[in-house]
């Protein structure tokens, strides 16, 4: 041991130095941790114990034309969890599954929903039944990361009556967060996810609020941060022109048996009064994530309920579309009203290398057109038909909007079948396949290569109504919308009217659809499956009219399609107790003898 | 000036620990206001009674004659051996460390960690033998008996598995050897193969370490024989190091791993150093106020009466608060020093410096922790940190000190009333 007193002082004055400058070094660390990085440590400080609750905004209220609601807010409940990781998430959803009915599809997304936003409460059951919270709150102790809480829940007074337009809403979806549409929405938000609900969504959404709860390290809700609290902004209200009562009768009418659809405008302004389509379905099941018994059974139905027949259902227009042939007729004045064909009806009409049958076996004789709209014959239209040629009706048919969406304000709507040009059928029946004529005669029939939606129909209509404008069909009120599609003299539109209302008088194809008091008119139809529609598979014939009263003014068309509903007399009965109905007036079932189609 | 039975009191000495305790347990007592309150709100009554202990402890210990010390060193040495061989049979863990075996139990009773106690006793012992020698270490000849004083305890220690304690003893066993007046060259060819050891994951760096030394053995000149050992420790410690590495067991391989960048496993192992520097660094200047701090209100502060007590210092009372504990651990470092250098004979000087050793690479290596300067080895603070064995270690120490320095030549202190 080296002991001389200078070397032990030399060693003391090294040891104490080199302590200094440890523990200078040391300050030096805590000075550049807590002075020069502060800001940044005191964010991570508050992110760490801090954590955003979003306060979902009650979405916008539906009124119908007479401020009826449509579609409300009530209370409900919802449950979530404040997970720390994916792993304590994970444990806490595997005990909360023994306590209350968990499916694995149910924790799967609560899962994902944690992956996509992990710093918010991880929503689980984003509409708990009052069982669930009541078993919950009694086991509030083994689930302190459990957030229960009440929020706005969508409710449909009458569900199915509404479903066919309103739509339901539900949970935002992986994919429809990716799309840009739904940039700035975040996982786990309630969204339209049909009909009015998704068409105005970004009008109903209203603003998100949210409000800042300190956690501990276990996610433990220690206290609320009441400082920092934004409140949700509830959206304005939706005001729409369906009238609720007629909404409501037009689904009694269709009942449980009938399967179709059915919308009734005003043609003045394009008002749509009413929507349905039969069956329908309750959204109400919808709301906070459909059972799988119930969405299961919808599917299976055979007349598929999920499939909307006024929007999305393509039908060949049949008889009803020969007022636009007349229209063309009139138009490029191959005809006038009062024309009669060069062949009258006796049931055939022998063309090329076979006979084109009209409806009516024993034939109408001379017809004028509007003979021949009131009955139907299928055997003068043939001979307008080849007048008018392929290219014509063609031509015709897209000016008068057949091959186009009636631009409705649904998100579900299809566009028309309606060849646009003549190459189609030169690419279906062959270069000039088709000069023969036999498209020329199904075409000017309504079958063929033609299928329309019920809506569509009734846009069409309008026009007739009115002064050859269509109005475009809206739920929701706006500017009406009108376009001339026509270029009719007011003589000839009232030549055609009187015509149609033949169709609903004795002697008519519809007689029986007939309204005391007030005078209807409309056209009959019935189509073939078998052609292009999207029916069911099983061949029969769909029954529509399409028709306004009262015929001096119109304030309502009403077009109809019963799927398989066979004779086109029937649908007019709907649609005569959907307009009866609106103007006020009960129907008279007239024993009339009426044409059978 | 000197009374029968009185023992001169060192003032400065006594007091900065008395400042330290009382500081330490003021944060402990603050490290259990969590918003729900866990068994920890309860501690800072034990840590007053061992504390009192200990002050019972350091009084009595300072009645007894250094030369009685200097004595029992070899049976007290021994009987330590003999516990750190039990242990690695009968020993239990508890707490953060509850796989290791560093708890002595009898009868169904935790009754603390003898390694803290072996600390003492090691430094007694090697004091005594590098008194013994007239003149310090010059070879590796002179060094190989303090090597296995301390190396017997540090294996068994290694074994409980307790890294943190075992590398108190390595500290102890340098800077004693610094303190007995080795060269400088040779306590860095000593401290060589750890070197190795620690450079030997990366071998660009190892090789630079290597050609170092190399240059160091042809300077220094230190017999043939042994400059080749030392070369070849070099190079066997440096191949071994990645051997090694895969032994380490998973958390300690993890630990590791994390020191070096702690944002690999924030959730694991990299989130208690994470939120302990979440924690000092929300602190600022001043801190959140006594007993406030939202990351241990909140738990995310993990062991925050124990390993991570230095950071409730750090949230709580800011840099000033840190800068104040710094200062009175500077303080009694460097008053030990004084003790030490003051000692009127070298076993005491030894002893003393040695258990100064002992608390410095305590301080360093836990409060390093907390900035992650320094690996996570679950050590605790001296006077800080809950729990009783160290407290009243640290008390028996400040005990031997007080007497060390009532012995020393130039103790021109008046005598004490103890």
């Amino acid at each position: 041991m080296n002991w001389f007193p200078n070397d032990v002082a030399r060693r003391a004055r090294a040891a104490g130095n080199f302590a200094a400058a440890v523990m200078l070094f040391l300050m030096v660390a805590f000075f550049r941790t807590q002075i020069m990085r502060h800001k940044q440590w005191v964010f991570q400080s508050e992110g760490n114990r801090l954590r955003e609750v979003p306060i979902p905004a009650p979405r916008g209220t539906i009124y119908d034309r007479n401020g009826k609601i449509i579609a409300e807010n009530v209370v409900g409940y919802t449950v979530s969890v404040l997970a720390s990781s994916e792993d304590s998430l994970r444990g806490t959803l595997n005990r909360l599954a023994s306590t209350v009915p968990l499916s694995s599809i149910q924790l799967d997304r609560a899962m994902q929903r944690y992956r996509q936003s992990p710093s918010i409460p991880t929503l689980i059951f984003s509409d708990a039944s009052f069982n669930v919270v009541s078993v919950l709150e009694e086991h509030r102790v083994d689930f302190p990361s459990l957030m229960i809480l009440t929020g706005p829940r969508r409710h449909y007074l009458n569900g199915p009556a509404v479903q066919p337009f309103v739509g339901y809403t539900g949970e935002i979806s992986e994919e429809e967060l990716a799309q840009s549409q739904f940039a700035g929405y975040r996982a786990g938000q309630i969204i339209g996810k049909g009909g009015l609900e998704k068409e105005y969504d970004a009008v109903l959404q209203g603003r998100e609020g949210s409000r800042f709860v300190e956690v501990d390290a276990r996610g433990r809700v220690v206290r609320e941060q009441d400082t920092q609290a934004r409140l949700p902004l509830q959206a304005e209200s939706l005001q729409t022109n369906i009238d609720l009562d007629l909404q409501l009768f037009v689904a009694r009418l269709f009942g449980d048996s009938l399967v179709g659809g059915a919308v009734a405008m005003d043609p003045n302004t394009g008002a749509v009064l009413a929507l349905y389509s039969a069956p329908s379905y309750d959204p109400n099941e919808f709301i906070g994530g459909v059972s799988f018994a119930y969405y299961d059974k919808l599917l299976n139905d055979p007349n598929r309920p999920l499939y909307n027949k006024a929007l999305q259902g393509l039908y060949p227009p049949g008889s009803t579309w020969k007022l636009a042939t007349a229209i063309l007729g009139l138009q490029e004045e191959v005809i006038t009203t009062e024309s009669r064909m060069p062949q009258q009806c006796t049931g055939y009409y022998y063309f090329g290398d076979r006979a084109w049958r009209c409806w009516e076996k024993a034939g109408h004789g001379s017809l004028t057109l509007t003979g021949a709209i009131a009955k139907s014959c299928d055997v003068y239209f043939y001979q307008l038909g080849l007048k008018l040629g392929l290219s014509r009706l063609v031509a015709g048919g897209a000016k008068l909007g057949f091959n186009r969406k009636s631009d409705i304000d649904l998100p579900e709507e299809k566009r028309s079948i309606y060849p646009d040009r003549l190459q189609y059928f030169n690419d279906k029946y062959g270069e000039r396949g088709w000069t023969n004529g036999g498209p020329a005669l199904n075409m000017a029939i309504g079958q063929g290569d033609n299928a329309q939606t019920i809506v569509n129909m009734a846009r069409f209509y309008t026009a007739l109504a009115t002064d050859g404008s269509s109005a475009k069909p809206e739920i929701v009120r706006a500017q009406p919308q009108r376009t001339r599609i026509m270029n009719l003299r007011p003589d000839q539109l009232a030549d055609l009217r009187t015509a149609m209302v033949g169709v609903v008088s004795a002697g008519g194809t519809a007689a029986s659809a007939a309204l005391t008091g007030v005078t209807l008119a409309g056209k009959t139809g019935s189509a073939q499956t078998s052609s292009i529609s999207g029916g069911k598979g099983k061949e029969c014939d769909h029954a529509w009219f399409v028709g306004f009263a009262p015929v001096e003014s119109p304030k309502i068309v009403v077009s109809v399609l019963l799927e398989c509903g066979g004779h086109g007399y029937v649908a007019a009965r709907i649609a005569s107790a959907i307009i009866g109905k609106y103007l006020g007036i009960t129907p008279v079932a007239l024993l009339q003898t009426e044409g059978n189609e | 000036m000197r009374y029968r039975g009185a023992v001169s009191m060192d003032w400065p000495l006594v007091v900065s620990a008395l400042l330290l305790s009382m500081y330490g347990i003021a944060i402990v007592y603050s490290a259990g206001q969590t918003d729900i309150p866990t068994y920890v709100e309860r501690v800072w009554r034990l840590q007053v009674l061992w504390f009192a202990l200990g002050l019972g402890g350091a009084w009595a210990i300072s009645r007894v004659s250094l030369r009685m010390l200097e004595w029992i060193a070899v049976p007290l040495y021994a009987v330590t051996i003999l516990v750190l061989f039990y242990l690695l049979f009968f020993g239990r863990g508890a707490g953060t460390a509850e796989s290791s075996k560093s708890w002595l139990m009898i009868g169904g009773v935790k009754l603390g960690q003898p390694s803290e106690l072996a600390k003492i006793t090691v430094v007694l012992l090697l004091g005594k033998l590098l008194a013994a020698s007239k003149a310090p270490p010059k070879s590796l000849l002179d060094v190989w008996r303090p090597a296995l004083v301390v190396g017997v305890p540090w294996l068994l220690i290694m074994g409980q598995p307790d890294l943190g304690t075992a590398i108190v003893f390595i500290g102890i066993l340098f800077a004693m050897l610094f303190w007995s007046g080795i060269s400088w060259k040779l306590l860095v060819l000593l401290a060589s193969p750890i070197v190795s050891l620690v450079l030997g994951g990366v071998t660009q760096l190892w090789g630079s370490w290597f050609l170092l030394l190399l240059a160091l053995v042809i300077w220094y000149k230190p017999f043939p024989w042994e400059g080749a050992i030392f070369v070849a420790a070099n190079l066997a410690t440096g191949l071994i190091a990645p051997l090694l590495w895969d032994r380490l067991r998973p958390y300690q391989q993890a630990r590791l791993k994390t020191f070096l960048d702690p944002s690999l496993d924030p959730r694991r192992s990299g989130y208690h150093v994470i939120q302990s520097q979440v924690a000092i660094g929300s602190g600022g200047w001043f801190g959140k106020g006594y007993t406030d701090g939202t990351q241990k209100r909140l738990a995310f502060l993990p062991a925050q009466h124990t390993d991570f007590v230095f950071s409730v210092v750090g949230e709580e009372l800011g840099f000033i608060g840190v800068t104040l504990a710094l200062g009175l651990f500077l303080f009694l470092f460097l008053r030990v020093i004084r003790v030490a250098e003051r000692a009127n004979g070298t076993f005491s000087s030894m002893v003393a410096f040695g258990l100064l050793a002992s608390w410095f690479v305590h301080v360093l290596v836990n409060v390093g922790m907390t900035l992650n300067l320094m690996p996570i080895t679950g050590i605790p603070l001296p006077f800080f940190s809950y729990g009783g064995s160290f407290m009243l270690s640290s008390w028996l120490a400040i005990g031997l000190l007080v007497r060390i320095a009532h012995e020393g030549r130039g103790s021109r202190h008046a005598p004490g009333l103890a």
